[in-house]
């Protein structure tokens, strides 16, 4: 195995996972292994399967075969409660996904009170120290639609936080925002990771999947073409389809 | 008197008007009480259905079909012939308590029935409305399905069909009228009655205002509702 430990250890085991939507399969037996506190990112080109995977790790999709393992918990065999495992695993999406009907505060601490039932100035406080983390503190009164892209992100990041899951899904959190609003989100992201949170990321920013993860996955029709750390992969990478994918990126740019 | 001068005089009579404005105002009275009961009834049946029609799951699968059973029947049947139902029909049927209510009750029943149908598909359409990577992100936190629906889908909804849905409402205050063919003497009734007698139309015309007046006031309101969510949304473009 690799440095992310063997299978018993792993805090996320995803083994020999299929799904198809309709006759298109967009997972053929998906195998990764992320330990705790493993940063990983899944690249690849977009409808190679990284969002369907994370929303498979969360349940927003089911799985059709094979098995997902979280925290020793079996999602896919056991009769699992859903909601329990959600609140374990937060998931930040493309498109923010922020709820425009409620303000910044109210985001945040939604599922805290409702699903967690913490008492609500308990909620509030430990709401507002987290965008106070992020420098938003003053925006918690403000509705999502008067932020920034990357202010939307960043909070959503921390209403994801603020159930203290113990993974976090990012599913191409920076895809949506001008360039000059990427770096303060892969900073926060930076911060997620050295403080020791167990994540999986699909990204198609390059430079940052190289510093932050220690273990890169390339997912092309559906599968893990190939797997290591990420010099291996950025330097070095054995399959010629990954060697492809990456000069395509490069000659795009996002290498940085 | 050429006939153009005997209509108006006819209809036009300010005489006539100012008598029969007492009578029918009387009568208004009860219409304003059937509208205000019957909407707020409507609003939260209507919800109700709304909900049950989008319960996902082969389980709900009996339930939703009541609910478009239910909505089929009550959109597509003349609200007359649904007072006349349930005006004649459920006193008929010396059922104890639901026969022995008043003709305005069974009034208000009515448009209830009716109404839901419509504000049904209204709300359908507003839950239908809200994209489904909200309900996504709602899940995902761990919100159960209901938790999602009350605090995420539901407001949502709402505040968009809000001005279809006081469209309907217009429509409603107005149908009050059509259940006078139960025996309720409301203004629409009193104003024939008082035209029968008079001779001349007057009174239907003070009916007419009444109705326009009440309605005015709700359809620049959802003029503006409209007009605000437009400025908001393209606000939200730039």
């Amino acid at each position: 195995m690799t440095e992310n430990g063997n299978r018993a250890q792993a805090f996320v085991d995803v083994d020999n996972v299929s799904k198809w939507f309709g006759d298109l399969q967009v997972l053929d037996h998906v195998s990764l292994q992320v330990r705790e506190h493993g940063v990983v990112c899944l690249i690849g080109a977009s409808g190679s399967g990284k969002s369907t995977l994370l929303r498979c790790i969360n349940m927003l999709e089911r799985v059709e075969e094979g098995d997902i393992t979280v925290d020793g918990q079996c999602l896919t065999k056991d009769k699992v409660n859903v909601n329990d495992v959600r609140r374990k695993i937060g998931i930040v999406f493309q498109a923010y996904n922020l709820f425009p009907h409620m303000t910044v505060l109210q985001n945040v601490v939604l599922a805290p009170r409702k699903a967690r039932r913490v008492p609500r100035e308990e909620a509030e406080w430990a709401a507002r120290a987290l965008l106070s983390r992020i420098g938003l503190e003053s925006k918690a009164d403000e509705f999502p639609d008067r932020l920034s892209g990357g202010q939307q992100q960043r909070v959503a990041i921390v209403r994801a936080l603020a159930m203290q899951p113990k993974l976090m899904l990012l599913d191409e959190i920076t895809s949506a925002l001008d360039p000059q609003l990427v770096s303060e989100v892969l900073a926060l992201v930076r911060e997620l990771a050295d403080s020791g949170m167990t994540m999986i990321l699909a990204t198609h920013e390059m430079a940052f999947a190289r510093e932050v993860s220690d273990k890169v996955c390339f997912l092309d029709g559906g599968r893990i073409l190939e797997e290591g750390p990420p010099e291996q992969i950025f330097s070095e990478p054995r399959e010629p389809r990954t060697r492809e994918f990456l000069s395509r990126v490069l000659a795009g740019g996002r290498m940085g | 008197m050429n006939a153009l001068q005997h209509v108006l005089h006819a209809f036009f009579n300010l005489h006539s008007f100012t008598l029969a404005m007492p009578d029918v105002w009387a009568g208004f009275q009860l219409n304003l009480k059937m509208m205000v009961i019957a909407e707020a009834l409507v609003l939260v049946i209507a919800l109700g259905i709304a909900i049950v029609r989008g319960l996902p799951g082969p389980g709900a699968r009996p339930l939703r079909a009541l609910a478009i059973a239910y909505t089929d029947f009550f959109r597509g049947t003349p609200i007359i012939i649904v007072a006349y139902f349930i005006g004649f029909g459920l006193p008929g049927l010396q059922l104890g308590f639901i026969s022995k209510q008043s003709f305005v009750t069974y009034g208000v029943i009515t448009l209830t029935l009716v109404y839901s149908a419509y504000v049904t598909e209204v709300y359908r359409a507003g839950i239908e409305s809200v994209h489904a990577s909200q309900r996504a992100a709602a899940r995902s936190l761990g919100l159960s399905y209901w938790q999602s629906m009350r605090y995420v889908i539901i407001p949502q909804a709402v505040r968009r069909v809000i001005p279809p849905l006081l469209n309907d409402f217009v429509g409603l205050q107005k149908d009050t009228a059509i259940v006078s063919v139960i025996g309720v003497t409301e203004a629409a009734s009193l104003a024939q009655q008082f035209s029968n007698n008079n001779g001349d139309f007057p009174s239907l015309l003070v009916a007419a205002v009444f109705f326009i007046l009440l309605t005015i006031p709700l359809a620049r309101f959802t003029d503006y509702l409209v007009a605000q969510r437009e400025r908001r949304e393209r606000a939200q473009a730039f």
